[in-house]
Order: C-alpha cells, then structure tokens, then sequence
C-alpha cells in the first residue's frame, strides 16, 4: 500500500497563467503548500480572497516532523472549517513522565480543564495534517472558492515593489511571470524568498543532534509523553517517546554535535540504538528517520511592504515544547483577516505593521521558552549540567525542583499584551480574557463558545444588553448575547465576567479579545473597533 | 523591596562553617559541585524571594550586578 507522503496531492497542471502574454496578477499568492500555507490560504479564500498557492513539490511531507498540535491551533482549525478530523485522527494525550538515569522523577498532567471543546493536545503525523488541509481545500473549491493549488512551481526570483511583487516560476514547463498584490511566504525554515530578498535570521544555533525516527510497533507503552535524562540505553544524552496514531511511534534521541550525520542516518546503525532503548523482543519497523539540528531564530520583521512571513519562514525554535508549526498557525490567524480589511478598502495598509509586533512577540515568546528548555536538556557548560542533574536529583524527592525540570514548555495561546490593537478594559474581569488574549472556551447551550466565534467582529453582551448589530464605517459587527443563568455550566461566568456583574467583549476575527467593558456603550464600542483595525 | 540581610546573622559562626566543611569531607570534586548545586537550590527555593536573591547574585559575582548601587 502506498502511503500518503507517495502520492502527488496536487500534481502539477500547466495553468493558463503560463500562457499569458504578460503576466497575471493575483491579489494573494502564498509561497509554501505546507501546514502554515495551506492555512493561510483556506482563511483567506473562505473569506472571499483569491488565492493561488505554489510549491516546488507536489505532495504532503514525508515523515511526522511538527508531531504535537495544542489546543488553540485545533480551535484554529475548527474556524478554517475542517477540525474534526484532525482531533478524530489523532491521540489525545495528558500525562508526561520525565526520568533521569533509571528512576522516574516526575510526571505532570496538562490537567484539562473542563468545558473546553478540544483537548489540550494531540499528537498526528505532520502527513495527515497537511492531507487533511489539502482536503479542505478541495472542499472549498467545489464550492465554487477562488484557491488554486499549484504544485511543482518553484519560485526562482521575487521583486518586492511597492505597487505589487512580481515572482519568476519554474515549472516542468519552463518558466512563467506573475504578478502578486500581496505575498505571503511560508516555505519553511530555510526559506528560499526570504535569502533571495537578502533577508536577516539571526538567532542562536544549538550545537546538538538529534536522530529522529518513525517506528511502527505494537508496543504497550500508555498514550504518554516519556523523557529520559541520561538514560541507560544514550548515555550522557536525553531521549523521548511519543505516540502517533496508525501505531506510528516517535522516538527522538539526542547525539551530541561531533557526530557523523550520514552515519548516524543508516539503517544498521539506528537499530541498535531503538534496540537498545525499547527492549530486544520488540519488533519494529522504521518508517522515517531524520537528524535535526536546530536553532532558535527570527527575522527582525515579519513584514516587508507586500511581502508578509509566516511560520518557519519567519521563526524557527527548537522543537522541545511544540512551538513550531503550532505557532505558525497563530500566525496566518493574525495575519489573514487583517489582510482581507487592506485589500477590501477597510483598514489601513499600517494595520498589517500590527501584524508584525503580535507575532514578533509569539516569537519571542517561544524563543525564549524554547532556549530554556534546550539549556536545560542540552547543557552548554559543565557547571550547568552540574546544576541541571542537581534539579533532577531533587525533584524525586521533593516538590519544589519539580516545576524547574524543563523537558519543553509546551506551546501554550499567546496573549497579545500591550498591542497597539488592544483596547479597553476592566480588571473586574478576569485576566485570562483580557484584551489580547484569545477567547476561551465555554460550554453554552447546544454547543461551544468558541464554534460561534471569529471570522468577523463580534461583541459579546454577557448579562448584557446591546444593539444586534453595528457597523462601523463598512465593519459590521455582530452580537452575541448570553445569559449566565441558562449556560450549561458556570464557565462563561467564572471566565468571562470573574467579579463583574454584567460584560461586553468586543472579539476580533481571529477569536482574540480587543476590548471589553462592563455594559454597552457605542462611542466606546467604536473607538476600540477603530482601534482594533489600525485606523486610530 | 526587601533588603539582602548582609549584616551577621548566625549565631556560631564557627560551628556553620564546620558544618557546611563537613558536608564535603571525603568527597569527590564533583559529588562536592552536586551537593553545592542542590544546595543553592534548596536554600534558594527557601528565600523565595527574586529581589533578594539577585542581590545575592551580585554579592556573589560582583561583575554581573546590573547596577552596583
């Protein structure tokens, strides 16, 4: 049988575009079919924006690679209409265990909170991920959206002008021109537009390897996140073991720097090592095996006129804490509703500025919860191993060295705190909502919160009256109202209103909260919307 | 904020020293390094508090106090 990652999704068809005596313009092109790309373009085409897609290959990637995917990109997902089979797929897991030598030293729960629609994480093979997304976007073209699919269109040259980009094709054809409004790149962490524009990526590099496999087995190890310090079967170095789904299990084992890389890779050579960590009366089969080294880098700005980065293009963080595809997808979030504003006349171009100060803070966010987790796996001096295996030693016994082991933080949503969008609010109120911060979800009647939010301006009137709807010079926004009394549960409440008595929440498009007040009062409502899309 | 305790504090403090010499007799450098890490952990998570401990740190390593006021 042939596995996904064998076929062309999307073989290449020579486009009329090929054909054209000068060349065609595309209001957005996206550069890269992969997890961030494909989302990007399904948001900006269920949102009305044509949309035209290239990459040089013509199938889904081949091994799991970005493994883990957290709650808020689910949720992401769900707004870009296909989360189901993503979380019907994959494995939801809680539980993580961390040893150190041959003792189990700690485990932690990523303790679900109740009344929330998807669950804290599940783990899928990065292959499904992008299958499911090309399927979504197959979807979407049969009802009759403008997004194209382009494959084997490789970019060879890009001229980022202020009145539009002009991109030079590579086809099985020969070449072709185009024509962009806006670009949108995101081809990966070595990205080809952002060296061709001579682009910044500065950061620092991990002088570490690590050998990474997919290895189908019927093995009994429970649905958890297990990581080794100094373990007997790698001596000096870490390892973890995750769960996929089809039987398909991740194993990562750290080498070192002075290794030889090719070596490493063949087969007779990571048998013995697999062997070693999982027992020699396992029976497994290697489906994918990689060696990764990683840095924790970042362009200086995601925005260069009508060039916009996303995803690995515009970041790249070491994988310990699942902060990189899952904080791509944060990006498109952002970026795309901003964009529809710009090219729909309704907000200024500086609105997509905005769009560079949130997610240059994401970045830095996981760059530095990421470098944390790297220092402490991979220890850079001795005195910090000394201290590190000091941390482990103690968190078997006792609790307070527990929250100071750091096998990865674990990609949690990024509050836009002191954004130039954020308006009002009020500290009745409680502070995980708070302007900035994404909607969190509720159980309400018949459904969830978070399913009747996003993709346009939203207040909500919690215990609240306000008008049914507003609009704000050509913004409309719409209204929710709720009444805390009849919600299935005491979440709305507990989340949304804390002491407050009564609120109103103005919601952006992308599920986060621009404003928020303790009634209804228009002037305000509108100054905050005017806010929330650059015109103040 | 709270204030560094700089001034004696300790009532024998020959017998503190005694006891902290005692805890490396006999070892290995680096069972000693071991034992001084958990140490400054411990006793760190026992203070509690960020301020006092970066003064701590920059009494410790005068070169890296952000400002040595």
């Amino acid at each position: 049988m042939k596995k996904i990652f064998e076929v062309p999704l999307y073989p290449y068809v020579k486009s009329e575009d090929q054909n054209a005596a000068t060349p065609a313009r595309h209001p957005v092109i996206v550069v890269g079919a992969g997890p961030i790309g494909l989302a990007a373009a399904i948001d900006l085409a269920q949102q009305g924006v044509p949309v035209v897609v290239l990459d040089e290959n013509d199938r889904v990637s081949w091994g799991s690679r970005a493994v883990c995917y957290a709650k808020r990109p689910l949720e992401i997902l769900d707004r870009l209409g296909c989360g189901d089979p993503f979380v019907d797929k994959g494995v939801v897991w809680n539980t993580g265990k961390v040893f150190f030598d041959e003792r189990q030293v700690y485990r932690f729960d990523l303790l679900a909170e109740d009344g929330h629609k998807r669950p804290a994480f599940i783990n899928l093979q990065q292959y499904y991920f992008e299958e499911y997304l090309v399927n979504r976007v197959r979807e979407l073209q049969a009802e009759g959206k403008q997004i194209e699919l382009r494959g084997q269109n490789k970019v060879v040259s890009v001229d980022p002008g202020s009145g539009g980009v002009s991109l030079l094709v590579e086809t099985p054809d020969g070449p072709y021109q185009l024509r962009a409004d806006w670009l949108i790149t995101c081809d990966g962490a070595a990205s080809p537009i952002r060296n061709m524009m001579g682009l910044d990526f500065v950061g620092r590099v991990f002088e570490d390897n690590f050998l990474i496999t997919d290895v189908i087995m019927d093995a009994d190890f429970p649905t958890e996140r297990w990581f080794w310090f100094d373990p007997p079967f790698n001596r000096g170095q870490s390892a973890l073991l995750h769960k996929q789904p089809d039987s398909v299990w991740r194993i990562d084992l750290q080498l070192g720097w002075n290794i030889d890389k090719e070596e490493e890779k063949k087969t007779e050579n990571v048998i013995p090592r697999l062997k070693a960590m999982l027992g020699d009366d396992v029976k497994f089969e290697i489906e994918w095996v990689s060696i990764y080294t990683f840095q924790c880098c970042r362009m200086e700005k995601f925005r260069h006129g009508r060039v916009l980065f996303a995803g690995d293009a515009a970041h790249q963080v070491s994988p310990f804490g699942a902060r990189g595809a899952n904080s791509g997808l944060q990006d498109t979030d952002n970026l795309c509703w901003k964009l529809k504003l710009v090219i729909d006349g309704k907000a200024p171009d500086s609105l997509l500025d905005s769009y560079d100060v949130e997610r240059v803070h994401g970045a830095d966010e996981n760059i530095l919860n990421s470098s944390r987790a790297t220092d402490f796996i991979t220890p850079k001096s001795e005195i910090s191993r000394v201290f590190r295996d000091a941390v482990l030693d103690l968190s078997e016994k006792v609790e307070f060295a527990r929250p100071l082991v750091n096998s990865g933080r674990l990609s949690v949503p990024c509050v836009y705190d002191g954004s130039p969008l954020n308006g009002a609010d009020d500290t009745a109120m409680p502070s995980r909502t708070r302007p900035g911060a994404p909607a969190v979800d509720a159980p309400i009647e018949g459904g969830w919160l978070i399913d009747k939010l996003g993709g346009r301006f939203q207040l909500l009137a919690i215990d609240a009256q306000a008008p049914g709807e507003l609009d704000v010079g050509g913004v409309p926004i719409e209204t929710l109202t709720f009444d805390t009394r009849k919600t299935p549960s005491n979440a709305v409440r507990e989340r949304y209103l804390g002491e407050a008595p009564s609120a109103i929440y103005l919601m952006r498009p992308d599920q986060h909260v621009a404003a928020r007040w303790l009634t209804f009062d228009r002037d305000a409502v509108v100054s905050a919307l005017q806010a929330a899309i650059g015109r103040a | 904020m709270k204030k560094l305790t700089t001034t004696p504090n300790i009532v024998d403090p020959d017998g503190l020293y005694a006891e902290l010499l005692a805890l490396h007799d006999g070892r290995e450098e680096d069972e000693s390094h071991a034992i001084n890490a958990r140490l400054v952990l411990i006793l760190a998570n026992h203070i509690g508090d960020r301020d006092v401990l970066r003064q701590a740190y920059a009494l410790a390593a005068p070169e890296l106090a952000p400002n040595n006021a």
